[in-house]
């Protein structure tokens, strides 16, 4: 039978921010497939005009609820690189530590809290709380650590306090990074029952090519960094970031869109691990292949995947780091920073991909001119492809409404969608 | 349920996002610890960043976020009928937050700036308190995951709640956090309301004044004693702007 369908998600539900999906589907052929960003716009480059310095990352935070540590870190690269400012070793490993604990929240609130529910083919995670206790705990107990690690590192997990410009403004007392680092080893058993369970999850099998960018691992698999790349061969320094994002606007979304080689681009965790992962921990390349993940891969639902592989790298990550911070002697915590008219480029890979912050500043170290490039701005266009596509391939298939909005839903999810963000 | 041997109810909780960051709703879902005691003394309806469950039926609506668009207008009017306590959740939902630095702009310049000619529609910033009744506002950016905890557990046993009356700069106080002005910082932790535990200061950053006004603010003598400090009118007319929370700036 030919079927005919009209579905209107109005603001996705499971997702940062307000977006919808609308699909129409006439006798078996696709009409319309859109993704549409409606979020309220906040205007965040104008309001840190004339602004001092030293309040730029405490107001960018603000853009983001789960990743204001990555927008903290971009702000303060930009204005550092603007100044010709280098932070001391021991404040770039605890930023770096702090990264990493934003990483495991992001990750893990993202597939155990706002993913997993449609792997169940349920509305929250709130009816396992009965059906799986033993899951739920894992997973508050995962999320906990996570949120514990940026407290004690940043000082708050959601909005950051001690991350400044120039460095940090304390170093975490060693006991307590002692402690968490037992608590982190301890952490990898309990991740080990989400990748198990990760594994019985049925992961649609829809690809589309596109062209990954993510930040270049040189030594590292890469986090905070200074060139970009991308599967087309694209490779450009931060400075250069506006040819990598090509921003544009459209009537239909209050986020902006982006290109590169092709109609879209896709960046976040997939892409990293497309382009990277070679410099991932043995142990999360392990991980990888236990869910059968493998570059390039050019399924958007194994985003989820790549997120999972990246928690395992974040927490061992974290752990050396610790045991650098605990042998380490080093008391410099910060560098005096000397404003100068300049501009810096910030790229930082956020949890859902690369994000770009770019500050002009006057003499006074005041702010002339901002700009802030997002990761799901990014991705926005290729969302779009996506949905299209997969739409058009199930529409010939005998879908039913239910699963059709199920599906678009868990493709839109899947880019772990930050829409507040890419709106700000 | 009872809880000290007191029958108490289970209000049906909705959660509502505007204008915002979503910062403040996540902060339901970091108290990791208590988590799921505290979904065990509510009914959670309606929670769109982390359910697809559509609920009308609530009796408590959390508002987060500011109002910059005619449809949140509407929106918020709809809440309102429904719901018979609205709690403003956060700083931009109780004064319009860090958004309201907007409004120093001319907004159709401010809009050419950003999207070129394919503007959007965009209104100057207000708080939720601006549009329709609040009968409860919990500042901060983000809100303390502990006084929600504890403004939550007032609702559940129908007890009313009083914020501290005294400023930030008790609870510094109170942790032995040295005093940040001794290090050379401004802060605002002597004029705003306390309630946070004061975490910003136990990490080395003054405090921005998220929360708003302490009651009985005394702005003169706080101008003249920063002042002798070294810390000009200006310097700190900014940061009383921030979040919103000064009368003055609203």
């Amino acid at each position: 039978m030919k079927k005919n369908i009209n579905l209107d998600i109005h603001h996705l539900a499971r997702v940062e921010g307000h977006g919808n999906i609308h699909i129409r589907i006439e006798g078996g052929e696709l009409k319309d497939a859109r993704w549409q960003v409606v979020e309220t716009p906040r205007f965040f480059e104008v309001m840190l005009k004339e602004k001092h310095y030293s309040t730029a990352a405490i107001l960018t935070a603000r853009i983001c609820g789960i990743c204001s540590i990555s927008h903290c870190l971009t702000s303060l690269e930009a204005t550092e690189r603007a100044f010709g400012i280098t932070v001391p070793e021991t404040a770039a490993r605890l930023r770096l530590l702090a990264k990493h604990g934003e990483t495991i929240q992001s990750h893990s609130l993202h597939l155990l809290f706002l993913a997993a529910p449609d792997f169940f083919r349920i509305p929250s995670v709130l009816p396992l709380i009965e059906e799986r206790p033993e899951l739920v705990a894992i997973a508050a107990r995962l999320k906990g650590l996570a949120n514990r690690l940026c407290d004690l590192v940043a000082g708050r997990t959601t909005h950051p306090v001690s991350l400044t410009p120039g460095g940090v403004t304390r170093m975490p007392d060693k006991r307590k990074l002692s402690d968490m680092r037992r608590e982190l080893d301890a952490s990898l058993a309990d991740i080990q029952v989400v990748v198990e369970l990760f594994k019985t999850f049925d992961m649609p099998g829809f690809t589309r090519e596109t062209e990954f960018v993510s930040l270049k691992g040189e030594t590292d698999y890469p986090f905070i960094g200074s060139r970009m790349i991308s599967t087309d061969g694209v490779e450009k320094p931060a400075a250069d970031y506006k040819e990598m994002t090509n921003e544009y606007v459209d009537r239909d979304n209050t986020s902006k869109l982006c290109r590169l080689s092709r109609d879209s681009m896709a960046v976040g965790a997939l892409a990293r691990f497309n382009n990277n992962h070679g410099h991932l921990h043995p142990r999360a390349l392990e991980v990888a292949e236990e869910l059968g993940l493998k570059p390039v891969s050019f399924n958007p639902f194994e985003n989820n995947s790549a997120q999972l592989v990246e928690w395992v790298h974040c927490t061992h990550g974290a752990i050396g780091l610790i045991d650098e911070l605990v042998d380490s002697d080093s008391v410099e915590l910060i560098t005096e920073v000397e404003p100068r008219a300049g501009t810096g480029v910030g790229a930082v890979e956020a949890p859902r991909g690369i994000l770009y912050h770019e500050y002009e500043y006057d003499d006074r170290g005041r702010v002339v001119k901002a700009n802030c490039v997002i990761p799901t701005t990014q991705n926005n266009a290729n969302i779009h492809h996506d949905l299209k596509n997969l739409v058009k391939e199930y529409a010939k298939k005998d879908v039913t409404e239910q699963d059709l909005e199920l599906l678009a839903s868990m493709l839109v999810r899947s880019y772990d969608p930050c829409i507040s963000c890419s709106v700000h | 349920m009872k809880y000290l041997g007191m029958e108490h109810s289970t209000p049906r909780i909705a959660v509502f996002d505007f204008t915002c960051c979503e910062g403040c709703e996540l902060q339901f879902a970091n108290k990791e610890e208590t988590l799921l005691d505290f979904l065990d003394a509510v009914d959670i309806v309606r929670f769109r960043e982390i359910s697809s469950e559509k609920g009308e039926d609530y009796n408590i609506a959390f508002i987060e976020g500011a109002v910059t668009r005619a449809d949140e207008i509407k929106r918020l009017q709809e809440i309102r009928k429904e719901a018979s306590v609205v709690v403003a959740l956060g700083s931009c939902a109780c004064f319009g937050g860090v958004n309201r630095l907007k409004n120093r702009f001319d907004l159709k310049a401010a809009n050419r700036e950003v999207y070129g000619i394919k503007t959007k529609d965009t209104l100057p910033v207000r708080s939720v308190g601006e549009i329709i009744t609040v009968d409860m506002e919990i500042p901060g950016c983000p809100v303390s995951k502990p006084e929600l905890e504890r403004i939550v557990r007032h609702l559940v046993m129908d007890l009313p709640f009083s914020f501290p009356a005294y400023p930030v700069c008790i609870e510094c106080k109170r942790r032995f956090t040295v005093c940040l002005y001794l290090l050379g910082q401004l802060c605002l932790g002597p004029i705003t309301r306390g309630g946070c535990d004061a975490p910003c200061p136990a990490s080395g950053l003054g405090c921005w004044g998220c929360r708003g006004s302490a009651p009985d603010l005394n702005r003169e003598g706080f101008f003249d004693a920063a002042g002798e400090l070294g810390f000009d009118t200006e310097e700190i007319e900014e940061r009383l702007e921030m979040f919103g929370g000064f009368e003055v700036f609203k």
